[in-house]
């Protein structure tokens, strides 16, 4: 049984307002970001906003109300938020390490390049036996 | 029987989040998170060997701590808009810690943080290249990482 939100007492639907406010504030904050940053690897840091209390916010918004709203105890959302900050590391650096590739390959300037040549042929000893 | 029981509790309790806290449940979700143990174990992966476990929790409260500030730091760059004091860069760091749990941990940490970026990690000298957004202070940002995180993550992955 969920109640109408309009039952919800006062601190309870302030606590929600206010997380759902600052989840969805940040990740609009992150997608402006995204959009107006200058360079890609600035652009890279925006979208963190949204995956990080962006949607930490909707996730304590959502646990709150659905908690009140249905007496009962519903925290299954941590799974959400748990999932999402595993996975999207994955996926920003797999964009980065492809635009750096990309800047050293076409021998940009501003890329760290550690070594003179390539990554992939720098002087490596230790597996000279293997294979 | 079990090879790995953290990841058998962390699935039993997954699977009741997701339906419900019964003892129906509970017999279930331990019977699916063993067999999925066991496909985990055909893989071979490293076993963590995780000897602090207790410092885990002071961890995770840092890190959510320095993520809500980041994220405050990097919503009101974003808001100020384009300023000519910024600048943004890369930056190596060299790590002590070797241990591979840790270093995805520490890439999860720094990565999902606003304002930093985990780029590549070089085996060949334990060094790890990041981008920052705001770089003021590179030895600020050296020094939270290494006395902050390092430190700790050496702790519990000893």
């Amino acid at each position: 049984m969920i109640y109408p939100a309009a039952d919800l007492s006062l601190p309870v639907a302030l606590a929600v307002a206010f997380f759902l406010l600052v989840g969805a504030a940040l990740a609009l904050i992150g997608a402006i970001g995204f959009l107006r940053l200058p360079s890609f690897y600035e652009r890279l840091h925006a979208p963190a906003l949204g995956t990080s209390w962006g949607i930490g916010g909707i996730m304590l918004a959502s646990m709150i109300y659905f908690t009140a709203a249905s007496s009962r105890l519903v925290i299954h959302e941590i799974l959400i938020g748990l999932f999402v900050t595993v996975t999207t590391p994955v996926t920003f650096m797999l964009l980065a390490r492809a635009a750096l590739h990309r800047d050293r390959t076409a021998r940009s300037h501003g890329v760290p390049r550690k070594y003179p040549i390539g990554p992939e042929e720098r002087p490596r000893e230790d597996i000279s036996d293997e294979e | 029987m079990l090879p790995y029981p953290i990841l058998t509790i962390s699935l039993t309790l997954m699977w009741m989040l997701l339906n419900s806290f019964s003892l129906g449940h509970l017999i279930l979700g331990a019977l699916v998170a063993v067999f999925a143990s066991w496909a985990m174990a055909s893989l071979r992966p490293d076993k963590p060997k995780l000897k602090k476990w207790y410092l885990l929790p002071k961890l995770f409260f840092i890190v959510l701590y320095d993520i809500a500030r980041s994220n405050l730091a990097v919503a009101w760059l974003i808001v100020r808009g384009r300023t000519e004091g910024r600048k943004a860069g890369f930056l190596t760091i060299p790590l002590e810690i070797e241990d591979r749990t840790a270093l995805a941990l520490l890439a999860i940490i720094l990565t999902s943080t606003p304002g930093s970026v985990w780029m590549e990690y070089d085996s060949y000298d334990g060094s790890i290249l990041m981008h920052v957004l705001d770089l003021k202070d590179e030895e600020d940002w050296i020094a939270t990482i290494k006395g902050r995180y390092e430190k700790l993550l050496m702790e519990i992955f000893a």
